[in-house]
């Protein structure tokens, strides 16, 4: 199960945070400002694979922003490294070649996409195509309330 | 309640006059989306974390007036909650919004609810008191014939949701279950997922739907359940093995294909659902041998299909390999997954080759051949610069360490450690370090200095169990009284040193373990006595020492001292501890050490020592030594086993002087890994003993029935030692040397054994038992003893100190003893013990007169071709009438050779009057240090094309062994090679020169006429093992 999964920019803004454990405010501030040093201290030919405190730490870097995701003992390390790149094509399917601004200004899209992609921090669908077609009819009732 | 909860809440004043007419929402979705663009652009352009503070607090402020104003609409709010989850993003607080975040998800239409059920989601979490007042939107929108709805409440369940209220919802999602649609039924199965994880007692009585998603009509939901599955398999997996055919079936028709495309991850079908179903299967075969039996063919498939070359079919087939690992093992698969691994390994993606690293680190105890295979690729690592990768192999290098490479492990992980910042690092290899430390420690002083080390760097951060460890181990020994001394006086001269390096900072627990340690040092009064009359620095009490350590903590301050520096070169490491000995001196050592002990007790002494201290042990064993078998006890005790033999062999390789060190590096890294050590390796964590340790479990054992106050823990020990250095203790080990005190020792045990039945494990003692034989090499007692189990006793004094060892290394082929000299005095005789890892040659000296003899001493002339090491506690002094002593040597081989010489001489004084001198020789053969070396046939393929050095000849072969076979049966018997794989009329077969260098050989018959065909990584084996092959066949 994935523990969490972080954005963040290459100046160390964060753009997404999801928890998928209950964790204080106070040390989740810690994590992301721990993890963020050290993952944007690594160089670009590294592996994209950490052991950091008790967890699993896997990142990789699409443009300007890092997809970071921290998950269990036995979980697959590049499975999860597809996970981030299936995220990173539903976004880029959603938003048109995503970039990073499109994140920012449209965080709630992408975490609505992330919200259809996986459930409570498990992959609940990996089928592009569903996944974008549940955002869309989600999009389009707003859409119809926006008119009426 | 919370139906009064949400009246309430509709109560509030002004919150709902949303849906004005005109162009109010309209002109605030503009104004509002746009305040969300110019916040972001303004933090954006911000240089200074100030000024973003500033921004930001305004933006708050300007937030926290628009929620609570009465003529906010719901999508204003919307708007602002976005905002405000920005806000917290940056890290902010913003919990002013939270209540308003709920009141959003409750009363907002779709397009708001949406927003407001992220924020929730993002804001709170699972125990958050604000949660309750969300439970009745909840029930409510599960209720809901929107589809939109429904999911919504789904995933807000599955993501925060409080456990106590579970029962209110439960019902609503278990009907779900049976909805038309897909979507809504798989995320009611992950729904009941994450309440199976936060509350498994409340949707035990589901099971049974969980089954009928397993068999639901579309993958998705099916995928949904394996969650379930996995997690409840884990948890008892016993309950589910009826379910492996299923899975096997299911996996079947992913792996061929059978699922729709869209489950396709570029191409590869369904890879998320082919990792759940791997893992679900390595945990229900895990030692099952019938169940495992179901999978084998899925598994097999799964690995052949596996061939795109995709990141995400590494990824399936790394579980692959986990999964065939885990179950019960096929050799045909295991051959498979071996070479999987070696793709990961060598793979030139840093991503694999440290997926490789894993692999290999979780497979090495079952197959420690796979490490030597890819021992240069292991060495690379350990240089390399991504820190992970080297951190892993560091992983794997401890799950192989033993006696021999130990010193180049542990330099190793000290070099890493040295450079580790990161907590967490630090304090997971600083347990490791001294785990191994204790266990496998060559001598005292490399591991005095391990431990120093490892205080010193992780002395703030590290588990206490280390520093009481060590302390016991220091306090309390083990048996060997002399070494024990030696033990305790070398960590004491080592803290002097270290305390008199200027401007050195030690941690806190580092300074207690030195004071600890410097408090009950009675037993250095010799040398008090000497730095004393060299000028050290007298007496101080002890409450004035402790304050200038802790001075000293800070400032190291030597001035006082400074003249007493250059009297001598002792006396320099005698200040400022020095101080404390001397007290020692001054006539009152046994009051001082008391009040010490004392003082240091106050002085948090209480916090490195648990509930059972040490010392409740050492008084009950002090009780059984004033009982009738005081000494044998020490005896079985005693635990210095390791034959340590250190490696530092040079290998001559026809290669660049980079090669060479790797391959060195190599050599030290993986001796002990041999072919024939797959038994030692897995019975190493079984059978080996901590090299310290052991004794301590014994006492924690026999401590359990005592309690003792901290007071008497702390001055009991000072007596103790004391105790320990009294004269006739001392003698008394010594003394017990003879023949008729080692019959008693085989009754003692036996004895003992009776006596402690109740408090020892009876695997424990058989392990005593054994291992006190080889302890006695360390020893200065040169006996043989017999175990207790051990032959008959009418064996003839050779054979028996042959067949002794033996109990001690089973496994491990000897030579016959053969007398290499003798006069009327003495008679030395000598015999060959081919380890796994060197050769050890023992000679073992009978005197055979009736007088005792003195300083006898065994030498070995330095010879060309080998190494010879001295086995620890060869030289002793005092030689009995009719006693037998022997002498350990191991031998390793600097570069290969047909036969050479090992010669040496005994000396001996013979009642005092005059020394006498007798040499020897030993013939060594190039076999002595060939090993089989057992390979597969696929490795020996891989191998065989890497080697450069080659020799071919053909060999006629005697009629005796015209068939194939029998020729290479000969040669595993003569030449101790290893026969991997015979092939119509060729043969492969394999072994290698200790310490590591393989050697191949191709076997091809025609008619009489045998074809040989040698590879290997040296260019001179080759040769030699011909030469040797061709002796063999001519002679047989």
């Amino acid at each position: 199960m994935m523990r969490f999964m972080l954005l963040f920019s290459r100046q160390g803004k964060l753009r997404l945070q999801k928890w998928y454990l209950a964790t204080s405010d106070k040390e989740r501030k810690k994590m992301v400002r721990e993890l963020m040093q050290v993952v944007l201290a690594r160089k670009p030919k590294m592996c994209s694979f950490l052991e950091w405190r008790d967890l699993k730490v896997v990142y990789k870097r699409y443009a300007s922003l890092y997809f970071c995701c921290a998950i269990e003992g036995q979980d697959n390390e590049l499975i999860t490294l597809e996970l981030i790149h299936r995220y990173v094509e539903l976004l880029d399917k959603y938003f048109g070649s995503v970039c990073e601004l499109d994140i920012i200004f449209n965080f709630e899209k992408a975490y609505f996409i992330l919200d259809e992609f996986l459930m409570g921090g498990d992959v609940q669908d990996t089928s592009k195509k569903s996944v974008l077609k549940a955002i869309e009819q989600a999009d389009l009732l707003q859409e119809e309330m926006g008119l009426a | 309640m919370s139906d009064i909860v949400e009246k309430t809440l509709t109560a509030l004043p002004g919150l709902f006059l949303q849906n004005q007419p005109g162009g109010g929402p309209a002109a605030a979705k503009a104004s509002f989306s746009s305040r969300l663009g110019s916040l972001v652009r303004g933090i954006t352009a911000l240089t200074s974390k100030h000024e973003e503070e500033k921004l930001i607090q305004q933006e708050l402020s300007s937030l926290k007036a628009t929620v609570s104003a009465p003529t906010t609409t719901l999508k204003m709010m919307k708007e602002c909650m976005v905002r405000l989850i920005y806000c917290e993003m940056l890290g902010y607080d913003a919990s002013f919004g939270y209540i308003h975040a709920i009141k959003l998800a409750q009363q907002g239409n779709l397009l708001e609810k949406r927003v407001g059920y992220l924020a929730v989601s993002l804001f709170l979490h699972e125990s958050h008191e604000l949660l309750l007042l969300l439970v009745n939107t909840v029930v409510k929108d599960l209720q809901s014939t929107n589809l939109v709805e429904v999911c919504m409440a789904l995933t807000v369940v599955s993501q925060i949701f409080p456990c106590e209220m579970i029962p209110a919802v439960l019902p609503l999602i278990e009907d779900k279950l049976q909805h038309s649609k897909e979507i809504v039924r798989r995320k009611a199965v992950l729904a009941l997922y994450k309440f199976h994880l936060i509350a498994p007692n409340q949707v035990q009585h589901i099971h049974i739907k969980f089954r009928k998603a397993l068999c639901d009509r579309d993958v998705g939901v099916m995928a949904a359940s394996l969650h379930i599955y996995l997690r409840m398999i884990k948890e008892n997996s016993s309950g589910y093995k009826d379910l492996t055919g299923s899975f096997v079936t299911i996996l079947k028709q992913v792996v061929g294909g059978k699922l729709p495309v869209e489950f396709n991850y570029h191409s590869v079908p369904a890879p998320w659902l082919q990792i759940q179903l791997l893992r679900i299967l390595g945990l229900l075969g895990k030692d099952d041998q019938r169940t495992s039996e179901l999978m084998y063919d899925v598994l097999d498939e799964s690995l052949r299909r596996a061939e795109l070359n995709h990141n995400v079919t590494y990824a399936i087939l790394f579980e692959c390999v986990h999964t065939v690992y885990s179950i019960y093992p096929k050799s045909e698969l295991l051959e498979k997954a071996a070479k999987c691994i070696g793709k990961f390994v060598l793979s030139p993606k840093i991503n694999l080759k440290y997926l490789g690293l894993k692999a290999l680190t979780y497979v090495i105890q079952q197959d420690p051949t796979l490490a030597l295979q890819h021992q240069m690729t292991i060495i690379e690592c350990l240089d390399h610069p991504d820190p992970i990768i080297k951190r892993e192999t560091l992983e794997l290098l401890y799950r192989i360490t033993n006696a021999q490479n130990i010193t180049v492990i542990v330099q190793k992980m000290l070099e890493y450690l040295h450079q580790s910042k990161e907590e967490y690092v630090i304090v997971n290899l600083v347990g490791k370090i001294a785990e191994l430390a204790e266990k496998y420690a060559p001598d005292n002083a490399w591991f005095i200095q391990t431990m120093n080390a490892v205080f010193s760097v992780g002395g703030d951060v590290m588990h206490p169990d280390i520093p009481n460890n060590f302390l016991r181990l220091l306090a309390e020994g083990f048996d060997d009284e002399t070494e024990d001394q030696q033990l305790r006086l070398y960590a004491v001269q080592s803290y002097l040193t270290l305390l008199d390096m200027e401007n050195v900072f030690y941690p806190q627990r580092f300074l207690q373990v030195m004071s600890w340690v410097d408090a009950s040092l009675s037993f250095l009064d010799g040398f008090v006595a000497e730095g004393l009359s060299q000028g050290a620095a007298p007496y101080k009490p002890p409450h004035q020492r402790q304050e200038e350590k802790l001075s000293q903590e800070k400032v190291l301050n030597f001035e006082p001292y400074g003249l007493s520096f250059s009297s001598s070169g002792f006396t320099g490491r005698q200040s400022p501890a020095g101080i404390s000995l001397g007290s020692d001196v001054s006539g009152n050592s046994a009051e001082t050490g008391l009040k010490e002990t004392n003082s240091l007790k106050l002085e948090g002494i209480k916090k490195l020592w648990g509930k059972e201290g040490y010392l409740p042990k050492k008084e009950s064993k002090t009780g059984d030594e004033s009982g009738a078998l005081p000494v044998p006890q020490e005896s079985i005790m005693e635990n210095v086993d390791q034959a340590i033999t250190k490696k530092d062999q040079s290998q001559v390789l026809t290669q660049s002087k980079e090669e060479k060190e790797k391959q060195l590096l190599a050599s030290s890294l993986f001796v002990g890994l041999g072919s024939e050590s797959t038994i030692n390796l897995l019975g190493k964590a079984d059978t080996v003993s901590h090299k310290f340790r052991r004794k301590s479990k014994v006492k924690e054992a026999k401590s359990g029935e005592t309690t003792s106050t901290h007071n008497m823990t702390c001055s009991s020990f000072s007596s103790l030692s004391n105790v320990a250095y009294e004269d006739d203790y001392y003698s008394n080990t010594l003394h017990d040397t003879g023949d008729k005190e080692l019959k008693k020792f085989s009754l003692t045990s036996e004895l003992l054994d009776s006596e402690s039945l109740t408090e020892l494990p009876l695997v424990e003692k058989f392990s005593y038992c054994s291992l006190s034989t080889p302890s006695l090499f360390a020893n200065n007692n040169m006996e043989i003893f017999h175990p207790p189990q051990s032959t008959a006793a009418s064996v003839a004094k050779e054979s028996s100190l042959a067949s002794s060892f033996l109990e001690e290394t089973t496994e491990y082929i000897h030579s016959n003893a053969m007398e290499v000299c003798n006069n009327e005095t003495i008679s030395v005789s000598s015999y060959k013990i081919w380890k796994d890892d060197c050769l050890l040659m023992v000679w073992s000296v009978t005197n055979k007169s009736g007088l005792e003899l003195k300083s006898a001493d065994l030498e070995i002339f330095p010879a060309e071709n080998f190494k010879v090491t001295e086995q620890p506690g060869c030289c002793l002094p005092v030689m009995e009438a009719e006693s037998t002593k022997s002498f350990q040597y191991s031998v390793q081989i600097e570069k290969p050779f047909t036969e050479g010489n090992l010669t040496g001489f005994i000396s001996y004084h013979m009642m005092d009057t005059h020394s006498a001198q007798l040499e020897f020789s030993v013939n060594l053969s190039l076999l002595d240090f060939i090993r089989p070396l057992k390979i597969s046939s696929d490795d020996f393929g891989k191998l065989w094309l890497s080697f450069a050095n080659d020799v071919k000849q053909n060999v006629k072969m005697s009629e005796s062994q015209a068939a194939l076979p029998s020729a290479l049966k000969t040669l595993q018997q003569k030449l101790r090679l290893h026969i991997i794989e015979i092939i119509g009329n060729e043969g492969l077969l394999a072994c290698q020169l200790l310490p590591s260098i393989p050697c191949l050989l191709h076997c091809r018959v025609h008619a009489d006429v045998l074809a040989l065909w040698f590879r290997s990584s040296c260019s001179t084996l080759p040769d030699y093992l011909l030469y040797q092959c061709q002796k063999v066949m001519e002679g047989s």
